[in-house]
């Protein structure tokens, strides 16, 4: 089954390479992939761009530091390519985070709303800006643009609504001594 | 005459043990002397803390807001002094901690005032509002909110009701106490609940080693029509709503479905009692009936506040030396607490002391043969086993295809599995992982959309201002052709509206700022305030507390534009 | 952190394959009654021999060797490879067979629970296809001196036709199937007092003791009705059409029952868990399955019994099996099944 599985997926991915003439299907599944984070870390101004470099063939799958190593197993058996870790000259992957603004800090430069990807942080010229947390990607895009160094990035906790079961540890082989 | 029962498949039969709690009449807890009440205590969000450290409180007082018709309020469950809203370590099997309110007991119980309704002559919607502001969820241990049960679905009325008073897991005894105790304030309950979803019948499944409480409930319903008190064969998990529900009506309810869909819904005995409080004498719930059993010297049943914490409880029945952890719940399917200091929740219809001499250790886990124990002992007419293949090797999709979402994680699989493999571990872990990832995948979606459109806002706006700046030029040209009459093609709004470069001048004013923030720097706090009149401070606190409150909305996301 | 259930039953795979193993006890006794104690040896050089070929696997594989030694998987299948051997083969064949089946059919497949093939099958097709003279030495009734059957079974001394036989199905092959032969069943089953009343002397006591202990294991709910009834049921079904149609050359239904491996086959091994269907709709197709392709096997084949074969050839269907008779889940039952989480 697994076999058949992962034949059928290589066979899949190769094809989708071959006639990539038709090209959106393969980039919407390869942006579905990308974590929408639109850092540009990949040195594409977004996932989109960065997908369709992929799609191409002018961009590797390791690029994408959000994405992690997770992110480049799932491209690699989309594309029917070897899995590489993460390149380190694109970054380093990090847990989850957000940016916070501080707010008495912040002088209303707007410069940050500018570099906001995804138009997550709110306020006007003059006015104290804030993040809209649950938006944020986390790209830290506006970080380098303010400044006064208000915006630092935190790493989003776990909550009891967003805990998750730890996979089973299964006790079964026989440590080497 | 008895309607006759159904059968639902499956299911195990451990040794009961349930004569161990069953000897004493239900006790009054002492009060203890703090109270930690989370303030997320059923499904559907967390409730807004209403009231501030160092606030007097009431017993009853409503301390947390219902966030949306999703969830149910939360309130004090004694009178005293509210010490700190802060987040505390819940019992959940997580460990984490979560907003809750503390408070300090002042020992006089003082209540709110309390009205009853009476109930006859109010409308539905008013009632589950009543119920919804009372704090009343599922005490069978789901806490899912008893006022969204009892919406009518789409396809209307409730016909049947279910009271569950199966309580088929080991050990417990809560309701089989309850129902000895107070079945008047159980059937006063019941009433209500068919008043609101106006049911024509009403089945109380009772499993059939509880004697004393089906007599007392028959007993006590002998004189309304339409309510059966109904013995059910004893079988984990009888007492599971949807087993209940199959076993005293032949429906069965799908994963994702309610109740109501099918013209039934169930409650717990606890649940109706609660109800009776809250409609007939005005108090929301704060307190349920807790069973501490297992290793402990003196077992028994307590009436428990909200928020107590478990250790002050384990003082009055005193575990046994070689307790080696605790169980919020039952053998089946409770957790392990992480530690005892945890408040009581309205879910904890039991703790247990665990010792390995009666919860012995499982050996360890072997390979799966597939022998098909488990899939006997399914209730939910799953196949373990093969959920556990795909579980194990994170093939989610197969997993979802083979309906890991209709477990109901009663453990009956593990139980009987001669492998000694933790099978509802895998299915806990595969199931909230496709939970995260649907999270995640939403996000990524909202990103890309949010992303996608401010591109296509950037290419209009850059369209618009080269159409602007063409216009402009066009004006220009034309005043050079028309010197003679400047004043007679005055300029469009639009052409007046100078660009805005980033001149000189703005870097000049963010250099400015910049500054005046690094002064800033130094002290966020207000300064100077010493010598301010208290008007003046009156306004600067309530300043500070705009900003806090920018904070807060800034947490929650805005309304998607539709 | 383990999470619920905290209560488990007592019961452990060790415990599941020593009823197997025990089960097995009243066929052995039957078997040493009528045919010596020679089978006695070869349970033992067969155990010894998986339990050795085991403990290496285990080793080589980095498990905890004695944990799983002590599972008993490996003596069931051990004991299922004596039992259906002749009693009297050649040590070294017993011994091989056996490695066969644990150290290739068993380990290099995952070991315990990830075998798709019955181990101890795949050791007696190997063996029939490699040495079918050797396997189809069967001792003649009356052959029960042990140390003479020792002398067979380490090659001290060779068999003579004095000791051996032909079994009933053997007989009904080689007379039936040839082109000159003009005999029927009733003739040749007839003719040989050795054959006994209706599947072979003394072999039909002993399939009738694995009844016994099929039953029990039945009764101890270690394996479900499913595959033996339909595995006995289609083979009598079979049997009764083609010999109600011409009961000269084809055996009736009892004689199909009760004869070779049939009732060993029927409640130790198409019940094997591992390789066979799990959902109870798959193990009704499977043992049909087997039944049919014993049947064929036997009545047309160029071997005596098609048990093993039939097994080995189900177990090849039985992801297909099982992935197409997924019962209804509760709540399902009308088919559609939306699982959104």
């Amino acid at each position: 089954m697994a076999g058949i599985a992962v034949v059928l997926g290589a066979m899949l991915g190769f094809a989708s390479i071959q006639f990539k003439v038709k090209g959106d299907p393969l980039v919407d599944k390869i942006d579905a992939i990308l974590p929408q984070t639109q850092c540009g870390q990949c040195g594409f101004p977004g996932c989109k761009p960065y997908a369709q470099a992929i799609a191409k063939g002018e961009a590797e799958i390791n690029q994408c530091p959000p994405g992690g190593e997770e992110g480049i197993r799932k491209l690699a058996d989309l594309l029917g390519k070897e899995f590489k870790p993460l390149s380190a000259e694109h970054g380093v992957e990090k847990p989850k985070q957000v940016a916070v603004i501080d707010e008495n800090l912040c002088i209303g430069c707007t410069l940050c709303t500018q570099a906001c990807p995804v138009d997550a942080i709110v306020g006007a010229a003059k006015q104290m800006h804030t993040i809209v947390a649950p938006l944020c990607t986390g790209c830290e895009l506006c970080v380098p643009p303010c400044p006064v160094d208000c915006i630092a990035m935190a790493p989003v906790a776990e909550t009891v609504e967003t805990w998750k079961w730890r996979y089973p540890v299964i006790p079964i082989r026989e440590k080497a001594a | 005459m008895i309607a006759a029962l159904f059968k639902f498949r499956g299911g195990v039969k451990p040794a009961s043990h349930k004569d161990e709690s069953t000897q004493a009449p239900i006790a009054r807890a002492p009060l203890p002397p703090r109270l930690i009440v989370p303030l997320r205590q059923s499904a559907g969000g967390t409730p807004q803390p209403l009231v501030t450290a160092g606030q007097k409180v009431l017993k009853g007082e409503r301390i947390g807001a219902p966030e949306s018709d999703f969830s149910a309020a939360i309130h004090a469950p004694t009178s005293g002094k509210v010490l700190a809203v802060e987040p505390r370590l819940l019992p959940h099997p997580s460990g984490l901690a979560a907003p809750c309110v503390v408070i300090e007991p002042d020992g006089e119980e003082r209540w709110i005032d309390r009205t009853s309704v009476s109930y006859a002559s109010e409308t539905p919607d008013v009632l589950r509002g009543l119920l919804r502001d009372a704090g009343i969820v599922g005490l069978g241990g789901a806490t899912f909110p008893s006022h969204l049960k009892l919406k009518p679905g789409t396809s209307g009325r409730i016909g049947t009701l279910i009271i569950n008073g199966a309580e088929c897991e080991p050990w417990i005894t809560c309701d089989d106490l309850l129902m000895r105790e107070r079945a008047d304030e159980i059937v006063s309950g019941i009433a209500i609940l068919r008043h609101i979803a106006s049911a024509d019948r009403v089945l109380v499944g009772i499993e059939d080693n509880k004697p004393q409480a089906i007599a007392v409930l028959r007993a006590a319903t002998a004189q309304s029509a339409g309510i059966e008190v109904m013995p059910v064969p004893t079988r984990y998990p009888a007492g599971g709503e949807k087993q209940l529900i199959r076993v005293l009506t032949g429906i069965e309810i799908p994963y994702g479905r309610f109740g109501t869909e099918f013209g039934v819904q169930c409650f717990n005995v606890g649940t109706a009692c609660s109800v009776h409080r809250a409609v007939e004498l005005g108090e929301p719930l704060v307190s349920r009936i807790v069973t501490l059993s297992g290793n402990v010297e003196h077992p028994g049943n307590f009436e428990v506040l909200v928020g107590t914490p478990i250790d002050e409880l384990l003082k009055l029945v005193k575990p046994k030396a070689d307790t080696d952890r605790f169980i919020m719940g039952g053998p089946m399917m409770g957790f392990t607490l992480p530690r005892t200091d945890l408040p009581v929740t309205k879910a904890a219809n039991c703790i247990l002391a665990a010792s390995p001499a009666l919860f012995p250790p499982q050996g360890p886990e072997m390979p799966c043969i597939r022998c098909g124990a488990c899939t006997r002992a399914c209730p939910a007419e799953l196949q373990p086993h093969e959920l556990y293949w795909f579980s194990r090797a994170k093939n989610f999709g197969k997993a979802q295809e083979y309906g890991i979402f209709d477990c109901i994680e009663c453990g009956c699989c593990a139980y009987v599995c001669p492998s000694n493999i933790r099978l509802v571990d895998y299915y806990r872990f595969a199931k909230s992982s496709m939970r995260t990832l649907e999270r995640d995948k939403a996000a990524s979606d909202a990103a890309r959309m949010r992303f996608e459109l401010r591109n296509q806002r950037e290419e209009r706006d850059k369209a618009e201002k080269a159409a602007r700046l063409a216009a402009k030029t066009a004006a220009g040209r034309q005043a050079v052709v028309a010197p003679a009459a400047p004043a007679s093609t005055p300029a469009t709004p639009e052409t007046t509206v100078s660009l805005p470069p980033l001149d000189e001048a703005k870097k000049a004013l963010i250099a400015a700022a910049i500054a005046r923030a690094q002064a800033q720097k130094e002290g966020v706090q207000p300064k100077n305030i010493d010598n301010l009149t208290p008007e003046k401070q009156a306004e600067i606190r309530e300043i500070e507390s705009r900003r806090a409150r920018v904070r807060e909305l800034a947490k929650t996301p805005p309304e998607e534009p539709v | 952190m383990n999470g619920s259930p905290h209560l488990h039953l007592p019961i452990s795979v060790r415990l599941v394959m020593l009823k197997v193993l025990a089960a097995l006890l009243p066929g052995i006794a039957v078997y040493v009654w009528f045919f010596g104690a020679a089978i006695l040896v070869q349970i033992a050089l067969a155990s010894a021999a998986a339990l050795a070929g085991e403990a290496a696997m285990l080793r080589l594989r980095g498990k905890p060797v004695g944990l799983f030694l002590a599972d008993g998987s490996a003596l069931v299948t051990a004991w299922l490879i004596a039992l259906t051997f002749p009693p009297i083969v050649p040590w070294w064949l017993t011994v091989s067979a056996t490695l066969f089946a644990i150290v290739v059919a068993k380990h290099l497949y995952g070991g315990l629970g990830q075998n798709p093939f019955n181990p101890a099958m795949v050791a007696f097709c190997i063996s029939i296809i490699a040495f079918p003279a050797l396997m189809s030495q069967w001792p003649a009734v009356g052959f029960t001196d042990f140390a003479a059957q020792m002398g067979v079974v380490f090659q001290s001394q060779s068999p003579q036709d004095a000791v051996t036989m032909a079994t009933p199905l053997d007989a009904l092959r080689t007379s039936l199937h040839t082109p000159e032969a003009r005999a029927t069943v009733a003739g040749i089953l007839g003719s040989h007092a050795t054959f006994g009343n209706i599947g072979g002397k003394g072999w039909e006591w002993i399939a009738l003791a694995y009844l016994a202990g099929g039953l029990w294991l039945l009764q101890q709910r270690i394996i479900t009705w499913h595959v033996p009834v339909a595995f006995l049921g289609v083979l009598a079904l079979i049997a009764t059409g083609f010999s109600l149609g011409n009961p000269e050359r084809y055996a009736g239904p009892t004689f199909h029952v009760i004869t070779g491996g049939a009732m060993l086959g029927a409640f130790f091994i198409a019940t094997d868990p591992v390789s066979g269907a799990t959902t109870p709709r798959g193990k009704l197709i499977f043992a049909a399955g087997i039944a049919l392709l014993t049947w064929i096997i036997r009545t047309f084949g160029a071997y005596p019994d098609g048990m093993a074969f039939g097994v080995l050839l189900m177990n090849l269907c039985v992801p297909l099996i099982d992935m197409g008779t997924q019962p209804p889940v509760f709540g399902h039952k009308d088919g559609k099944r939306d699982g959104a989480p």
